[in-house]
């Protein structure tokens, strides 16, 4: 039955609505509720919770009956690499400059894909930092230093 | 005739040279962004907003509306010669357009979608001069229990016209409209889900959600397909149709631009569905239906004309009620709302520049478009050629300095991460994230008019029903739901 559930499209998506909903429902307790009158700040998200709750258990009540499957594999490594290079964006921009952030962005981003050619790539993200200096910095005048932290 | 002067006030503001050049840049960027395979309009406009962010706001909009229809333009060349459509409205394009590439039609074919999206350009500006004004003078008697059923419907309308199951097209319109609850509430200033963190308590950014939603879920899918790209290479030779494609062409395209118009004023419709209805009634009316999927050039002409009106007229519900009728024209509205420019009726008489500025700005972009875009086809052609390795790691790099960049802030990179994760979770589950970015913009709006609304009727819920437009609203938010949700409901039960 597990790996079933695992699989199972409608089953996860309601899942996930269920979970946010309940969330979305439990953290608006600290908020006032008011009246329907005067309503208070946690009114309307409270009702948006309970709504998604109640949606999400609709549709994982469906995804147990027909057992629809996800189309595909999850591509978790691909995912994975294009958030981290995300986040290496941000962490990076900060403390080394804009131009390694750039190219280990690009690199770790590039990596995601199926046909990564290391040269290749450190060659195209050369390219696109040089552009983006060139449009960012001195174009638009973005603030940040090229290389080296704030 | 009172609106040639104000189209001619429009020209006015148009032509000066800065906005000119705006409106240039936007058209050529745009479609330069948008003819990269598997790049959308909406993913061409989170990208490129931080771009105007820091610039007037007349100047601004005008750049988005020509980035925005340089995009769509750009889509469809795409899909003549990659059969790989950036976004939905052009994938009708796809099934007979690449064929006429495939047949050594490419250049005509590019021709004619070049000048049927022109002659629908032309006609939808017509129509948001002639129709916005009537439009806004109507919406002055809104008061929020209007709006409220107004924007109920919207957003109802856009989960259930999504290609995909309405009730999770409904789930994602609520969750889009918790995501839009994250910050102080205008109300009480009590900050709400922010978690302590001060960067979540003025609100999540709309280019974060709508980078991470769309443009960060549809690389990794991308990623995932297994189907190889066949790029047309072949030289385009000879771009002019012929006196026998014009005159295939010539009705379709009214025909086009008529669906397609009326399909962009209704909410949660806009350019998919136009462009698929209209090729559909081509269909019906060809002398020899079996033509179409063959190269038909009616197939190019009509779908192509019925998506560039629709997304002109798609401005109307956005300008002159503030209500956007699709996930793009909810990023325009985004866009326009970070510039401080409430839309709404009053936006017309409050901000003449900007209104008839922007109409007639259009006007001159679609003008732009075929000036541009014919002769610089072999550019495109080229670009296409660029393979897909090199072009989403770039478009990764620019989407974490665009949104870097509106606050200066990691912050926003961090959590567009997030959000990414979550958008491609939502993709491969089949639930589609453009309902979403819409609650998610309308959300502080419906809940600022839904309060209002009761407090003016004392906490009556009967309000959206007794006063008579916003019964109306209501009434077709409930009829929509009907036709729409009660027969897959059924139809599931049944198999299931």
């Amino acid at each position: 039955m597990k790996p079933d559930l695992r699989s199972n499209r409608d089953f996860i998506a309601g899942l996930l609505f269920v979970v946010i909903g309940a969330l979305a429902v439990a953290l608006a307790r600290d908020y006032p509720i008011g009246t329907t009158m005067r309503m208070g700040p946690g009114y309307f998200p409270t009702a948006l919770g309970a709504i998604l709750f109640l949606f999400g258990v609709y549709v994982l009540v469906r995804g147990l009956r027909s057992g629809e499957k996800v189309n595909g594999v999850w591509g978790a490594r691909a995912i994975a690499l294009i958030a981290l290079s995300i986040l290496l964006f941000g962490f990076l921009l900060d403390r080394a400059g804009m131009v390694p952030a750039i190219v280990v962005t690009f690199l770790v981003a590039a990596a995601a894909g199926r046909e990564f050619r290391l040269k290749e790539a450190v060659l195209v993200a050369a390219v696109i930092a040089v552009f983006s200096v060139a449009v960012f910095s001195y174009g638009l005048k973005l603030p940040y230093p090229l290389l080296g932290s704030y | 005739m009172e609106f040639l002067n104000h189209l001619a006030f429009g020209f006015g503001v148009a032509f000066s040279l800065q906005n000119l050049a705006y409106c240039f840049a936007g058209v050529a960027l745009g479609t330069l962004i948008g003819v990269l395979p598997g790049v959308g309009p909406l993913v061409t406009i989170a990208m490129l907003f931080p771009i105007t962010f820091h610039l007037p706001a007349v100047p601004a909009i005008i750049m988005l509306a020509g980035i925005f229809y340089g995009a769509q333009y750009g889509g469809s060349t795409t899909s003549i010669l990659v059969n790989l459509p950036g976004e939905t409205a052009s994938a009708v394009t796809c099934i007979d357009g690449y064929q006429m590439a495939r047949q050594g039609r490419a250049g005509p074919a590019l021709a004619t979608a070049a000048l049927a999206s022109f002659f629908a350009g032309c006609i939808g500006t017509l129509v948001i001069a002639l129709a916005g004004p009537t439009l806004g003078e109507w919406a002055l008697k809104f008061g929020a229990a209007e709006y409220t059923s107004l924007m109920l419907m919207a957003l109802v309308a856009s989960a259930v016209m999504t290609q995909g199951d309405a009730v999770k097209g409904l789930a994602m319109v609520v969750l889009g409209l918790i995501i839009g609850v994250v910050g102080v509430d205008v109300n009480s200033g009590m900050a709400r889900y922010a978690f302590g963190i001060p960067e979540l308590v003025d609100g999540i950014g709309f280019t974060v959600v709508a980078v991470g939603l769309f443009a960060v879920a549809e690389i990794v899918m991308n990623l995932e397909s297994r189907e190889p790209r066949e790029v047309y290479t072949g030289k385009v030779t000879g771009l002019m149709p012929t006196a026998r494609d014009i005159k295939d062409a010539a009705w379709p395209a009214v025909r086009g631009t008529v669906v397609g118009s009326c399909f962009g004023i209704l909410p949660g419709t806009g350019p998919a569905l136009s462009s698929f209805a209209t090729y559909m009634l081509e269909k019906k009316l060809a002398r020899d239906p079996s033509r179409f999927g063959r190269g038909a050039i009616e197939g190019v002409a009509a779908p192509e004309a019925a998506n560039n009106a629709a997304a002109q007229t798609a401005f109307i519900p956005m300008l002159t009620l503030g209500i956007p009728a699709s996930a793009t024209m909810a990023l325009m509205l985004a866009a326009l709302t970070l510039q401080g420019i409430a839309t709404g009726p009053q936006v017309m008489l409050e901000k003449p520049d900007l209104f008839w500025g922007l109409i007639a700005s259009m006007w001159i972009g679609n003008c732009l478009l075929v000036v541009l875009n014919l002769p610089l086809v072999g550019l495109w052609v080229k670009l296409l050629t660029v393979p897909y390795r090199w072009l989403f790691p770039s478009i990764i790099v620019f989407c974490c300095i665009g949104n870097f960049s509106v606050n200066n802030n990691p912050f926003d990179v961090y959590l567009c991460a997030l959000i990414g994760v979550l958008g491609y979770a939502l993709v491969k589950l089949e639930c589609e994230p453009a309902p979403l970015l819409l609650g998610y913009v309308l959300g502080p709006l419906l809940e600022e008019n839904l309060r209002r609304a009761l407090l003016l009727s004392r906490g009556d819920p009967t309000v959206f029903v007794t006063r008579p437009i916003s019964g109306a609203f209501t009434i077709a938010t409930v009829l929509i739901f009907i036709i729409m949700v009660v027969p897959t409901v059924r139809t599931r039960r049944r198999t299931a």
